[in-house]
Formats: structure tokens, C-alpha cells, sequence
């Protein structure tokens, strides 16, 4: 089966830009690690136009793949199993991502906005567009339905403000993909002091995501 | 159905009326006004009392959108639940319902066209339905009942299958996970 789908994939790699060629496994495996961060991280992480992308021609491949293939053959289940499979992560990983957009729109828009230039984006264009009409959508109804009903000093209303903020200490469980050293943990009460501690690769914790969020964007560490 | 039932027994009743009508009270009556053009002429002890209704009326602002907001939370759940459908006319409006009723079905369009249009743009030609797979797949084929007739059925390879009440038939899931989600059919565990 593997090498199947490393046939299939021999065009795709061709044309990407400068990113490492790779295989179809370490392609899924890059799927799965996105999705599981997703997941668990409190607020919306880096968007990975590159997996998407990647994944979905591969996909595309398969499918193909399928249909030209004998019917009855039993690597056809076995293959349909797997675009079921790989299907569904890619979903269940874009639809975590809308939730979370749904959820703090206000912050995630007001970050991209005061985004410098060099910056990786936390939303895709399609992601942004949708986000601003979602925004729009939500203002428009309130206003209309309520606010310009208001007496005039309280027709407007701060959604950064009211809407809840992403709560980036809340903790998360992690394995250590590259050891790290001398990391700050901050203390969280007034009794306790700042430590540092390693992390050993291979090594899992439950820690708070405040003070891992710039290793879980550099992939130094899995969540969990 | 039965969605509907609980959602429509909600809080969905007497607190938004009740909190929209004091702002709109307060500042007929004029007291409001009375209170500040005093304080500014010196009476600096009605400051607390200005003050404090500013507070109680932020207060009330804030439950009128939280309330308003989750019903729109709840309208957006229908088009994850049961996919791209027209909202029914039996939604129940507490207030002004013609045309509150009117901006929330538009709210719910434009949510389902934004939504669309972020569908199609991911996954290649013809997009990525989000709103199917939500369950990881376990089989390719699962056994299922139909709860109600709901005519001829056709699957991949051009059979077509006659759903009528009560029978069951082994088919396959992503073709399923709709009719299942809209209760025509029941998936069967052994």
C-alpha cells in the first residue's frame, strides 16, 4: 500500500516551493501532528496552507486511484478505509479551527490586523474572509435588532471587550519532541518564584500552554 | 422535532422583553437628563446616582446581547445539525416579530453563505463538505434501518435501494450520515 500511494504521489511534490519534499507518510503524520495541536490548544495556532493543500491533492490522487482499480479487489476497502480516514482528520482539523474563529473573532481579527509584516498569519485568506463576514454579520444583527434602540449613549458596544478572551492558561498535556532548555515557567501565585526547568526529549508534561505557546508553533513539542 | 421542542422551551421568553424595556423607560421619562444637567450645575452628590443607573442600564445592555447572541448560537447549531435548510416559520419570536424574525433568517443566510463559500475554497474542485465525517469512520459499511419511507435511494455504483419503513439494508456510511442525522435512518449496532 505504501507503495501505491508514493506512486500516486510522485507528481505532487513536484512545483511546491522551497519546503522539504515528503512522503505521503510524513505528509499524513504533519496532518495528524496540526489536527492533535488544534485540538488542545486553547487559542487558534498558525494556519498550514501547505498540509491543506498537500492533502487534498493527495487525496484527489487516491480517489483517482480508486475508481481506476478492479472492483471486488480487497486493497480497494483497504484503501477507501484509509481516504475515509484521512478525510475526516483534515475535517475534524478545519472544523476545530472554524469553532475556535467562531468563538474569539473579535481578538483573532484585532491579531491579524496588528500583525507585522514578516509574520507567519494564524488565519488562511479564505479563514479571514470568512471571519470578517462573520463579524459583520454578528454587528449588523445586534444593531439592528437592538442597539439602535438603545438611548444613544449605549448604542455601541466593544466586542473585544465582551467577548471572552482565549484563556492561554489553562494547561495541556505534551510530549517533547526536541529537548529544550531553561525554560521560564512563571510562577501562579505570589508565594511562588519563576523556575526553569529542561525538557527532555521524549518526555511528557502537563504544563500551563502560556508557557509552551511559542514551542507548540515551532513544533519543538506535541500536545497531547 | 424534538430540537425544536427543547429549544423552544428555552429561556428564550420573558428576559429579553423585560430587559429592553428600561433603557428605553429611563430615557423617556427624562430623569436621566434631569439627573446630569443638575450635577453639572453643582450637585456633585447626584454623581453617584448617575453613576449607578449608567451601571444597572450597561448591565441590562449586556444580558440583552448575551441572550440575543446565543439565539443565534443556536440557529447557527440548525445548519450544522441538519445541513442547508430553510429556517421553518414556526420560530418562536418573543418581540417585534415580523421583523426580528426577518434579521435573524437573515443572519442564518448570510452564516450559511459564508460558510459555503469557505467550504468551496478548501479541497480541490468541488470543495469540502465540513459538516460531514464528524465521527471518526470505523467501517465502510454499516447496517441500517429506515424509520420512515423515503423512496428509492441510489448508491455509488448506480443500484438504487427502495427506503421503506423498517427495512434494513447494509450501505455505505458517508452516503448514510446524512439521512442518519435527519433521522430517515437508524444505525443499527449489533
Amino acid at each position: 500500500m505504501a507503495g501505491a500511494m508514493a506512486a500516486a504521489a510522485g507528481g505532487d511534490s513536484d512545483g511546491e516551493s522551497e519546503e522539504l519534499v515528503l512522503t505521503p507518510a510524513q505528509l499524513i503524520q504533519s496532518l495528524e501532528q496540526a489536527w492533535l495541536n488544534e485540538k488542545f490548544a486553547p487559542e487558534l495556532l498558525e494556519s498550514k496552507p501547505e498540509i491543506i493543500e498537500c492533502v487534498v491533492e493527495q487525496l484527489d490522487h487516491m480517489e483517482a486511484n480508486l475508481k481506476r482499480a478492479k472492483k471486488g479487489d480487497l486493497k480497494v476497502s483497504v484503501h477507501h478505509m484509509e481516504i475515509e480516514r484521512i478525510r475526516f482528520v483534515l475535517s475534524s482539523y478545519l472544523r476545530c479551527r472554524l469553532v475556535k474563529i467562531e468563538k474569539f473573532f473579535p481578538h483573532i481579527l484585532e491579531k491579524e490586523k496588528s500583525r507585522a509584516e514578516g509574520e507567519p498569519s494564524i488565519l488562511s485568506p479564505e479563514e479571514f474572509a470568512f471571519a470578517t463576514e462573520y463579524m459583520a454579520n454578528t454587528e449588523a444583527y445586534l444593531k439592528n435588532v437592538a442597539l439602535k434602540h438603545m438611548p444613544p449613549n449605549l448604542q455601541k458596544v466593544s466586542l473585544l471587550k465582551s467577548v471572552p478572551k482565549p484563556n492561554l492558561d489553562s494547561f495541556v498535556f505534551l510530549r517533547v519532541l526536541e529537548r529544550q532548555e531553561n525554560i521560564l515557567v512563571e510562577p501562579e501565585t505570589d508565594e511562588q518564584r519563576e523556575y526553569a526547568i529542561d525538557l527532555e526529549e521524549g518526555s511528557q508534561h502537563l504544563i500551563r500552554y502560556r508557557t509552551v505557546a511559542p514551542l507548540v508553533a515551532s513544533g519543538a513539542v506535541q500536545l497531547i | 422535532g424534538r430540537a425544536w421542542g427543547a429549544w423552544r422551551g428555552g429561556r428564550q421568553r420573558q428576559g429579553g422583553a423585560a430587559a429592553r424595556e428600561p433603557p428605553r423607560g429611563l430615557g423617556e421619562t427624562g430623569l436621566l437628563e434631569a439627573s446630569v444637567s443638575e450635577a453639572k450645575a453643582g450637585r456633585t452628590d447626584l454623581i453617584f446616582l448617575i453613576r449607578f443607573r449608567h451601571c444597572c442600564l450597561l448591565r441590562n445592555q449586556r444580558c440583552l446581547l448575551a441572550y440575543l447572541y446565543d439565539r443565534l448560537l443556536r440557529i447557527r447549531a440548525l445548519r450544522w445539525e441538519y445541513g442547508s435548510i430553510l429556517l421553518p416559520p414556526t420560530i418562536n419570536m418573543t418581540f417585534n416579530t415580523s421583523f426580528c424574525k426577518f434579521l435573524l433568517v437573515e443572519w442564518f443566510n448570510r452564516y450559511k453563505k459564508s460558510l459555503a463559500t469557505y467550504m468551496r475554497s478548501v479541497g480541490g474542485e468541488e470543495g469540502l463538505d465540513l459538516t460531514q465525517d464528524i465521527k471518526p469512520p470505523k467501517s465502510l459499511y454499516i447496517e441500517v434501518r429506515c424509520l420512515r419511507d423515503h423512496g428509492e435511494f441510489e448508491i455509488d455504483d448506480g443500484t438504487t435501494i427502495l427506503l421503506k419503513k423498517n427495512s434494513q439494508h447494509f450501505l455505505p456510511r458517508w452516503k448514510c450520515e446524512q439521512l442518519i442525522r435527519q433521522g430517515i435512518l437508524e444505525h443499527v449496532l449489533s
